[in-house]
């Protein structure tokens, strides 16, 4: 979608609508990110990559619940040092920002695999300090005030590329660790990750996720991820990228009115289809163009001064 | 209902009882359970069978209906020897049925059907009995014993209609299931062709009917872990072979040659051969 009233600039990233794909959500490759990417995206962020390949767990690895699907892959993913080539495949072929997630298990991991990604093409990198059902990394990082400044700042200061820090909302305070990942120099938030949730099989008493334990995701945890938004964008001024149960455009300007500069989507893409990129673009410009704004930015934190 | 309403429904896991078990050959079992939804399943749709406390795979529906489900597994490693050691009323778990399905074509109609391949093919040749013209089959596998389902084909189609091919000679032509194609295409014209199987044996397939300007459908096979287009496990070029797929067209397949009989991703989302 080409019109000027959805351009944004976020972490120094200009996209062409508020809209961006989740991480982990069929980001492996090029192709496919491409394909979101014409379904109205307005940036892509890939799979989550460490330094190291990961098999992830064995299935069931997601698990449906009433109004969310519950996840727990094990970041499966080829190492950073074969994803390079996709890596640079993706840039030859895409026409909107190409964010690369990371993840490690010390900032030196962090900073290694962000690097490379940097330097393999990617316009920025998204650290993934969130993820709730790996040990040593992801929550147990980001959750964590010293480990998150240490990766943030180790990061920060091998690449010249901007940071995002994509935070997890299985903390006691997630403003405090915002504010942390702020100082430390990120170039923005993403806000949220899954929720921590499991399922359990009547039937067989078993738990459904080979791990037990997984991150819920979809129209469910909306209300969460937009009062972590809000809290945020109260005390800390580092742009936010709003993410958690967005399936529509009315969940897009909810959290662009809490505080978010955009928007990421995963869960929506499976339950309702890769469409919905461009369903939220249409909407969001009705809504503007009703509503008389002359910029999607307008909304950014508006229920604040409401 | 709405899309998303319709996929939560499919989506949840469903326990059910195996009501029936049968063997097929050595290596070759079917089981049945009970499930309303995937009763429902059309000839090329897959499920995803959750073995409790081994794995959850995705699996071709050989036969749906009367509320019933069943699926024709080989054993080749941890989930399926689980599986085969499974008995009736054991509990296992159902999601779907998911993917896309083979159109139901009028004419004349061949299928080309290799190893497991076979199980949605003979679903829609049941299906197509009724409609077809004439319904050919040509079933390829490496031994006698490992050509599935003879029998059940010679009653859909008519029995002079199922060519068998196996590498060893043990019946049927000595050959691979793609070597009588040529003669089969001179002499006879055909409105649409399906095919199941390895993805060699697809991918030769699809190269002797794209020279020839015959329509195919084709059932692919890719890594499947949620099996509702949302991990990427499974992507082949543009297309999510669990959403998108598994049944996919000449055209569809002409977008993905590059990777289409040449790659594959495996459990670490590397690029591996099929
Ligand atoms: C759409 C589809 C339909 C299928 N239909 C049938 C069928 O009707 N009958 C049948 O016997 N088999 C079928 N398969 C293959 C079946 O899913 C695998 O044989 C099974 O998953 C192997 O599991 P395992 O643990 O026993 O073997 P493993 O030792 O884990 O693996 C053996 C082989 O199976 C593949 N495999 C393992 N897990 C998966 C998975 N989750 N998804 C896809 N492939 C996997 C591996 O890549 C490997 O090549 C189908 C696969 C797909 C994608
Ligand atoms: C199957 C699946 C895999 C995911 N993998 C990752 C990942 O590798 N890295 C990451 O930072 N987030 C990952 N996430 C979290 C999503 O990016 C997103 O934060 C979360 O799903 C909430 O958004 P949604 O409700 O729109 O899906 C994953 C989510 C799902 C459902
Ligand atoms: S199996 Fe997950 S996208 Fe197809």
């Amino acid at each position: 979608m080409n019109n000027n009233l959805l351009n944004v600039n976020i972490a120094g990233l200009q996209l062409g609508n508020p809209t961006a794909l989740a991480s982990g959500i069929l980001g492996y490759t090029g192709d496919i990110m491409q394909a979101v990417a014409e379904n109205g995206a307005g940036a892509v962020v890939t799979k989550s990559v460490g330094v190291n390949p990961r098999m992830g767990y064995a299935n069931p690895t997601v698990v449906q619940a009433k109004s969310g699907l519950i996840n727990a892959m094990g970041l499966p993913n080829p190492g950073i040092n074969e994803y390079i080539e996709e890596i640079k495949y993706a840039k030859s072929i895409l026409q909107v920002p190409l964010i690369v997630s990371v993840y490690g298990y010390s900032a030196d991991e962090y900073a290694l695999a962000a690097k490379k990604a940097a330097a393999a093409g990617a316009d920025a990198v998204e650290l993934n300090v969130s993820c709730p059902h790996v040990k040593y990394t992801g929550s147990e990082i980001g959750g964590n005030p010293k480990l998150l400044r240490d990766v943030v700042c180790k990061v920060k200061a091998e690449m010249n590329k901007p940071v995002i820090v994509k935070l997890s909302p299985n903390v006691t305070d997630i403003v405090e660790l915002a504010d942390v990942a702020a100082k430390a120099g990120a170039d923005a938030l993403t806000v949220i990750n899954t929720v921590r949730a499991m399922a359990i099989d009547v039937e067989t008493t078993l738990p459904v996720l080979t791990n037990i334990r997984g991150g819920l995701s979809g129209p469910a945890i909306k209300p969460i991820a937009l009062r972590c938004v809000y809290d945020i964008s109260e005390c800390v001024k580092t742009p936010i990228m709003g993410c958690g149960g967005i399936t529509d455009w009315r969940d897009a300007v909810e959290f662009l009115l809490a505080g978010a500069s955009a928007v990421q989507i995963g869960t929506a893409i499976a339950m309702e289809a890769p469409s919905v990129f461009q369903d939220i673009n249409c909407g969001l410009t009705d809504y503007l163009k009703r509503k008389g704004y002359r910029s999607v930015n307008e909304l950014v934190g508006k229920s604040h001064r409401a | 209902m709405n899309l998303s309403a319709n996929l939560t429904a499919l989506n949840t896991l469903r326990t059910t009882p195996i009501v029936d078990i049968k063997a097929e050959n050595d290596t070759v079992k079917t089981f049945t359970m009970k499930d309303k939804l995937c009763a429902k399943a059309k000839p090329g749709q897959f499920i995803m069978l959750w073995i409790p406390g081994v794995d959850e795979i995705p699996l071709s529906v050989l036969n749906a209906g009367n509320g019933e489900v069943s699926v024709s597994v080989k054993a080749v490693g941890d989930a399926t020897r689980h599986l085969h050691d499974m008995k009736t009323g054991g509990i296992v778990g159902v999601r779907g049925p998911f993917g896309t399905c083979f159109t139901e074509s009028r004419g004349r109609v061949l299928l080309i059907g290799g190893g497991t391949g076979t199980a949605p093919l003979l679903f829609l040749a049941k299906r197509l009995a009724a409609k077809a013209d004439r319904l050919s089959f040509v079933i390829g596998a490496k031994t006698k014993n490992e050509l599935l389902f003879l029998n059940d084909l010679g009653s859909v189609c008519s029995e002079e209609s199922v060519l068998a091919t196996t590498e060893d000679g043990s019946y049927g032509l000595k050959c691979l299931a793609t070597e009588p194609l040529e003669k089969l295409f001179d002499k006879e014209k055909f409105n649409l062709i399906y095919t199941c199987g390895p993805e060699r044996m697809v991918r030769k397939v699809y190269d002797m009917t794209e020279k020839r300007k015959i329509a195919l459908e084709a059932s692919l096979e890719r890594l499947m872990r949620c099996g509702i287009g949302l991990c990427g496990s499974c992507v082949i070029g543009k297309y999510r072979v669990c959403r998108d797929g598994p049944v996919f067209t000449a055209a569809q397949l002409s977008e993905v040659k590059d990777e289409f009989g040449v790659s594959r991703l495996g459990f670490d989302g590397s690029r591996i051969q099929p």
